[in-house]
């Protein structure tokens, strides 16, 4: 019996003994298996207990749209003129110190009368470029795609499914703030408005 | 010199007893392969290996000096390509290299395709292929976000904007694409972890495998009209040909991968020194907005075909389209595993590449000049040819200022400068009469926006006074018939009523 247990001994295997019968009997393999599936539960449940920490560490970004958001300052009300349309920055209200300069973030002011005003993100409904302003045709084109809306936000032409995303704003104590923290994209800003075939009258002001 | 050769083998016996690779070695090296796959139709794979050795090389002396943090990977570049002796060659080598591993791999996928070498045995590693190829893509989208300058910048935005048309967790997969709710310092961190860790280490792993059952099932014999595949006779059949009319695999097939390999990476090398290295371009700073965004090359057909799709098609399009086009390559060879390889019986199989490569090219070249996007500076940076305005009337040249002013020049070309994205303007008065000019410019239209409310009647009028300037010389602009007749009636009434009045006159005695 000692010798068969080694696959080494040729002579045992070409003589057509099976080295496992002969090894002992079928107890003390079915008790090997036995163990080593034990083990391998072992290792699985291991394994699931681990599994939720790390999921849950992996999926920490993924939060409400609201726990991202707060209220930042774009500055005093007389930065403002009635009637124009401004470039403003303001820091990301989550920022970390390593964000090095990706913590500015760019939106445009539109202040429609003395305290009515509409903030639109920079970043144009389809693909999220830059759009730029071009006060003397009341515009804002996009550079990627040739995304154009209007001075109200609303979309003129181009890819854009729907006009440019807004800001909450509110006023406090002379100063404009908005409601900022995330990139705005389709998912997180209002829902899909349908594209008017007339130009000039999309419904959509985010 | 006889003990000198005689010490080498003892140490290398001594080796070879603990390690024991000579069998493994010996055996996939003089493999048998049918003689016919000595060819160099066969050499892209092993280039496609040896490159991701070089990009693998080349990122860990990069990784020496590049800082993976949002707030400095910007400076450490430009440190690498101006302060580091020969760091943009580094750079070079490493952004060449992905270029050619990416239309490496590339032609390596045709060709397999074209020679039917997915079918059986050989389904798996076609499978694996195809991740290979997703791999290889992520790695340079991935590395393209290294870079982190402006397009790396709002090409995450992109990016992002595509994630969030996914129904219901649109949002919550654009958080855990970018680390967080914008793209900050999170978001480099784990585009370095993906880049460096997540997908090599995988990327290997298949390599590995793939490799692994190229050596253990042979290379794909040459495809022969006739010669169908049939999973119950194929093995043998392939091992007959191997060994009837076969070739070791070293050196008989294996110089020619050499070869070709040696030559890529030397064509990597001149194009590094003599086009340099990729950016980085501006900072990587959203509040600076006078950037034009593009992505990397290999990706510029999807940026194309972004920007043709009508807004309605774009989101089932996004999410649909990738999937299926993956879904279809994965199952190509569990589908059509069995059947002729050769290219001559198939011509489904040739139309569907050739298509597929016209249309990489077409979508590129697009991509390449972005004749959908409006030039940003052409309002103030390109002036009107002098001889259009040259005899035109005071209203029309005021009507020129209008039209510069207005940044219509930003989508319309005159003179072979402005933008594309609507038609060349140079001959516009012979398509549309006066007041078709004035409803488009008023109403838009078609990517045309409405410009009613932001023009006063009186620019209006001398916008379109000018645009129906915009007509050669030879060519009278187009005018509306019913209109003369108004015009021809008004007069005609007129001249009657001055003659009746003449005749009045002339019956007073
Ligand atoms: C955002 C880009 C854009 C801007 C800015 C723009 N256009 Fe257009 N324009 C277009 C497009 C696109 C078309 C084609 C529309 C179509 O398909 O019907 C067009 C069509 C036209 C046409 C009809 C041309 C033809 O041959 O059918 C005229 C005339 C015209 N534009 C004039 C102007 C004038 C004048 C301005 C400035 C006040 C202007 N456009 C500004 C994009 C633009």
């Amino acid at each position: 019996m000692s010798n068969a247990a080694y696959p080494a001994n040729r002579q045992e295997k070409t003589s057509g003994v099976n080295p496992a019968t002969t090894s002992g009997d079928a107890r003390i393999v079915s008790r090997r298996w036995l163990l080593f599936k034990a083990a391998i539960a072992l290792n699985g449940a291991v394994g699931l207990v681990l599994a939720v920490p790390i999921f849950r560490y992996l999926l920490a970004p993924w939060r409400k749209d609201a726990s991202y958001e707060s209220w930042v300052s774009l500055g005093a009300l007389d930065e403002f003129p009635v009637g124009e349309t401004r470039l403003a920055n303001y820091k990301n209200p989550s920022a970390d110190p390593w964000d090095g300069q990706t913590d500015n973030v760019a939106c445009y002011v539109r202040r429609e009368g003395p305290g009515e005003f509409k903030v639109f993100a920079i970043n144009c409904a389809h693909l999220g470029c830059p759009v730029r302003w071009f006060p003397q045709s009341q515009l804002f084109m996009c550079p990627c795609h040739g995304g154009v809306y209007y001075a109200d936000g609303s979309r003129a032409s181009g890819p854009p499914e729907r006009g440019l995303f807004t800001y909450n704003w509110k006023i406090v104590s002379d100063n404009l703030q908005i409601d900022a923290g995330q990139m705005p994209t389709l998912s997180n800003t209002a829902k899909l408005v349908t594209i008017s075939t007339r130009p000039g009258d999309s419904k959509c002001s985010g | 010199m006889q003990r000198m050769k005689q010490t080498a083998l003892d140490i290398y016996a001594w080796f070879e007893r603990r390690l024991q690779l000579e069998g493994p070695v010996k055996e996939a090296v003089l493999h048998q392969v049918p003689r016919q796959t000595a060819s160099w139709w066969y050499v892209f794979g092993s280039a496609a290996f040896t490159l991701l050795f070089l990009q693998i090389f080349t990122g860990i002396l990069l990784a020496l000096v590049y800082v993976p943090s949002a707030g400095h990977a910007w400076q450490s570049l430009n440190v690498l390509n101006h302060q580091i002796p020969l760091g943009w060659f580094l750079r070079a080598l490493h952004g060449w290299g992905s270029n050619f591993m990416v239309a490496i791999v590339l032609i390596h996928m045709a060709q397999v395709f074209l020679f039917g070498a997915y079918k059986f045995p050989r389904e798996l590693t076609w499978i694996l292929g195809v991740f290979l190829l997703l791999m290889t893509l992520g790695m340079a989208f991935t590395g393209q976000v290294l870079r982190f300058d402006q397009d790396a910048y709002w090409g995450l935005g992109i990016g992002a904007s595509i994630m969030s048309r996914v129904p219901w967790i649109g949002s919550g997969l654009v958080h855990l694409l970018l680390g967080g709710p914008i793209i900050a310092g999170a978001t480099l961190s784990r585009f370095f972890a993906l880049h460096v860790f997540v997908i090599p280490g995988t990327l290997l792993l298949f390599v590995f495998l793939h490799v692994w059952m190229v050596l253990k099932l042979g290379v794909n014999d040459w495809p022969m009209p006739g010669r169908v595949v049939r999973r119950a006779t194929y093995m043998e059949e392939y091992h007959h040909l191997a060994h009837t009319d076969g070739i070791p695999f070293v050196p008989g097939a294996f110089w020619k991968d050499l070869v070709f390999s040696g030559a890529i990476l030397a064509a990597v090398a001149v194009c590094a020194m003599v086009f340099g290295p990729f950016g980085p371009g501006g900072q990587p700073d959203p509040s600076i907005i006078q950037t034009v965004p593009k992505p990397d090359f290999f990706f510029l057909w999807i940026y194309t075909i972004l920007s043709y799709l009508p807004p309605q098609m774009e989101t089932p399009f996004l999410l649909i389209v990738p999937l299926l086009a993956i879904a279809i390559l994965l199952a190509l060879p569990l589908v059509a595993a069995e059947g002729e390889k050769s290219w001559y019986r198939r011509p489904v199989a040739v139309l569907v590449v050739s298509t597929v490569a016209v249309c990489f090219g077409v979508l590129t070249h697009l991509g390449t000049t972005t004749p959908w996007s409006p030039h940003m500076s052409a309002w103030s940076g390109d002036p009107l040819p002098v001889n259009r305005i040259h005899d035109a009337t005071p209203l029309a040249r005021q009507g020129a200022v209008v039209f510069q002013a207005k940044q219509c020049r930003n989508c319309h070309s005159v003179g072979g400068s402005g933008g594309e994205r609507g038609p060349a303007l140079d001959a516009v008065a012979t398509r549309l009469t006066i007041d078709q000019m004035r409803f488009k410019v008023v109403t838009g239209g078609g990517n045309m926006p409405a410009y009613g409310k932001n023009l006063s009647p009186s620019e209006i009028e001398a916008l379109v006074r000018f645009l129906e300037t915009l007509h050669p010389a030879n060519e009278p602009p187009a005018y509306d018939a019913s209109r003369r007749t108004v015009e021809a009636s008004q007069a005609a009434d007129s001249a009657g009523e001055a003659s009746s009045l003449r005749a009045n006159e002339g019956s007073t005695p």
